[in-house]
């Protein structure tokens, strides 16, 4: 594989017009009340716009396999990190009465 | 050069090849540890945010959304000219080069000069967490201290990085000055743009995280 992989100009140009796109796109979806959906759909977004930028603008996608590995095992990391933090958090209150973390304000 | 064919491979490797991809996994090895690093607040976000949602909906509410979108704007095509940067290097052309990267640092400095109007207004508002701190909901009242201190040490984060980015451009715009970058080396500029790019998709995500979830809950008020 040719590591000096020169991407043409008009992939630059496409990516950044996605981009425009999506950001269009979320600060629409943001007036529009989805419930619990909102949530989703910014994240869904903002992932679809970083991975435009990883792929394209850093060149993960034209890199040896080495890159992507690198890449995607921190990602991974990370969300294990996210997942296990939260389930703590949110079972705390599963096995008896009132949570470990009160919350003075509600009723 | 013990390999005589280019001033710009070190000997210990043995193919200009070779040397920019240790280079480019070298940085993206720093780059996922800076994941790392802004993953911490965003789980620290992620925590408060699950826990009192409503105070985080009615802080986002006072933050100018209008300026928010105007600094993704300017980071996207900042990371656009960035990208175009490192292609005039591939491809030797050394005054786009410079063209694109002075494009880069001035779309950069004009995310900055935004950052710094959006700061003083939250100012004005007491809306910095400290003594000074007053949310104009009475129902909410402090509980929107935690959205602002999460505002603040994420984009103050973020900003940092930035400032750090501008005068990192800065040493690349002079190596371009002075030729030192083509076809046959460019890690530098191609290092600094993964850098770029890697504070870019932080925005990314804080924009719709800070500014955007939540915006419904009043009916956009």
């Amino acid at each position: 594989m040719s590591g000096h992989h020169v991407v043409p100009v008009r992939v630059y140009l496409a990516v950044f017009a996605a981009l425009m796109v999506f950001t269009a796109i979320t600060v629409a979806a943001a007036f529009v009340d989805l419930g619990a959906l909102n949530n989703v759909v910014m994240l869904a977004i903002a992932v679809a716009k970083a991975t435009l930028v990883v792929m394209f603008f850093m060149h993960v996608r034209y890199s040896t396999r080495l890159i992507p590995v690198v890449v995607f095992g921190g990602v991974f990391f990370l969300l294990v990190m996210f997942g296990i933090t939260m389930s703590d958090y949110v079972s705390r209150g599963f096995l008896g009465a009132g949570s470990a973390w009160p919350r003075p304000w509600a009723p | 050069m013990s390999h005589g064919h280019s001033s710009a491979l070190a000997h210990h490797f043995d193919s200009l090849e070779q040397q920019r991809e240790a280079s480019t996994l070298g940085m993206w090895l720093f780059l996922v540890q800076e994941v790392m690093f802004f993953g911490g607040l965003f789980m620290t976000y992620m925590l408060y945010r699950w826990r009192d949602p409503e105070a985080f909906a009615a802080g986002s509410h006072d933050l100018n959304i209008t300026l928010g979108l105007l600094n993704t704007v300017v980071l996207i095509a900042s990371s656009l000219t960035m990208a175009m940067a490192v292609h005039s290097a591939q491809t030797s052309r050394r005054r786009p080069l410079i063209g694109y990267l002075t494009a880069t640092g001035v779309l950069g400095l004009a995310f900055l000069v935004v950052k710094y109007f959006e700061y003083s207004a939250k100012w004005e508002h007491h809306l910095v967490p400290g003594p000074l701190f007053h949310f104009s909901e009475p129902a909410i009242g402090g509980r929107a201290e935690v959205f602002f201190s999460l505002y603040f040490a994420m984009t103050g984060m973020h900003a940092l990085h930035m400032v750090i980015g501008i005068a990192l451009l800065a040493w690349i715009l002079r190596g371009a000055v002075r030729g030192r970058f083509d076809a046959s080396y460019y890690n530098p500029v191609e290092n600094f743009g993964l850098y770029w790019h890697f504070v870019d998709i932080v925005w990314i995500f804080l924009f719709p995280m800070l500014y955007l979830i939540g915006r419904h809950y009043h009916g956009g008020a």
